[in-house]
């Protein structure tokens, strides 16, 4: 996937011409309104229950986890961006883009497998992915591979709790998933915004 | 400890590598995704904020016992459906998912529906979606992911039914 391409220094000069679609959105959309009023009731709730030192203990306990978080959150958005840097643009959206078939939901199960590391660089990654030229359906089948059958998850905490029999044998259950999710993905993609990227078959 | 402390090490290293070989590209490049990074995490410091804090406090209103009592020997295709909405519903994180799924095997859950709580938990769980992949990913590509891998749970259920236990 990430080969070096000595031939192919086109990258660099698309990234200084044409301005990198902006990977991440307005910092409110309504995906967070909702999410705050969730919390808003929640918290309003515990307040209930146990009173203002139960919401000052969660908020303090949470505080601490985020502080901890943070390092790998930079680490994440770091490596997106390098990603979606290096990657060459117009190879990524042949192997990964909506014409891709098959060949592309099975590069892009197998890159979700082999990525290291946890959501804080599964998800910046798969952002990368398809903010250089990934479909939908490659972009589910990676991040559905990386939950489903991405050996971090599984190592560290599946293994030790679950048993390594029930986890192999879950896994191999999984094995066909990312890319029947990924497939689906497209699918449905293609019928519910049936507007070709016709820039995109130029090329 | 040390698990976490390998994976700080992967995570950096992966960091530098693919650092360097922006470097290797140019500094103009390398500056400019350096900027473009530092500005993304800017940008999602408030989400994840809000995702860590928030999700703790959905967390507490749904208390543990609520899900291990929908994870009952409950065994047929009602007990898949519920599987897979204790599965969405788990707060907390891995430990807590894998562990009531232990219990649930071991107060004898149907193997499939265990098979599809835990496919569920991977695939949607609450705090996951709102702490990690909503301020990562375009909403508009979440909700399209989860409403795509809806049938998935169900599917692994089906599988383990027909090819039998571990």
């Amino acid at each position: 996937m990430s080969e070096p391409s000595p031939n192919n220094p086109a990258p660099a000069e698309d990234a200084e011409s044409a301005p990198r679609p902006g990977r991440i959105r307005k910092p409110i959309g309504w995906s967070t309104i909702i999410i705050a009023g969730l919390v808003a009731v929640s918290a309003a709730l515990v307040w209930r229950r146990d009173g203002t030192d139960g919401v000052l203990d969660i908020l303090t306990h949470d505080l601490s986890l985020f502080g901890g978080i943070l390092p790998r959150v930079l680490a994440g958005c770091l490596l997106g961006a390098f990603i979606s840097e290096i990657l060459p643009h117009e190879r990524v959206s042949r192997s990964l883009g909506p014409k891709s078939g098959l060949m592309g939901l099975l590069i892009g199960t197998a890159f979700g497998a082999i990525l290291p590391g946890g959501p804080f660089t599964a998800y910046p990654v798969a952002s990368a992915l398809l903010a250089v030229g990934a479909d939908f359906g490659a972009t589910i089948a990676m991040v559905v591979s990386w939950t489903l059958i991405g050996y971090g998850r599984a190592v560290a905490w599946e293994i030790p709790i679950m048993g390594t029999d029930f986890t192999l044998w879950r896994i191999v259950i999984s094995l066909p998933l990312p890319v029947l999710a990924g497939a689906l993905g497209r699918f449905v993609y293609v019928r519910l915004y049936p507007k070709p990227d016709a820039e995109d078959d130029e090329t | 400890m040390s698990a976490a402390l390998l994976i700080d090490i992967l995570l950096w290293g992966s960091v530098l590598g693919v650092g360097l070989i922006a470097f290797r590209r140019g500094p103009p490049v390398f500056k400019a995704s350096l900027r473009e990074g530092s500005m993304d995490f800017i940008n999602i410091v408030p989400r994840i904020a809000l995702g860590v804090i928030g999700s703790g406090y959905i967390a507490a209103i749904i208390p543990q016992e609520v899900i291990t009592g929908w994870l009952g020997p409950d065994s047929g295709w009602l007990g898949v459906a519920t599987a897979v909405v204790a599965g969405a519903a788990t707060p907390g994180g891995p430990v807590i998912g894998f562990s009531i799924g232990t219990v649930a095997l071991k107060s004898g859950g149907g193997v499939p529906q265990v098979v599809a709580y835990v496919v569920a938990w991977a695939l949607f769980a609450f705090q996951r979606v709102i702490l990690w992949e909503i301020p990562f990913m375009p909403a508009r590509f979440v909700w399209f992911r989860c409403a795509v891998s809806v049938p998935f749970p169900f599917l692994a259920a089906a599988i383990a039914m027909v090819i039998g236990k571990p």
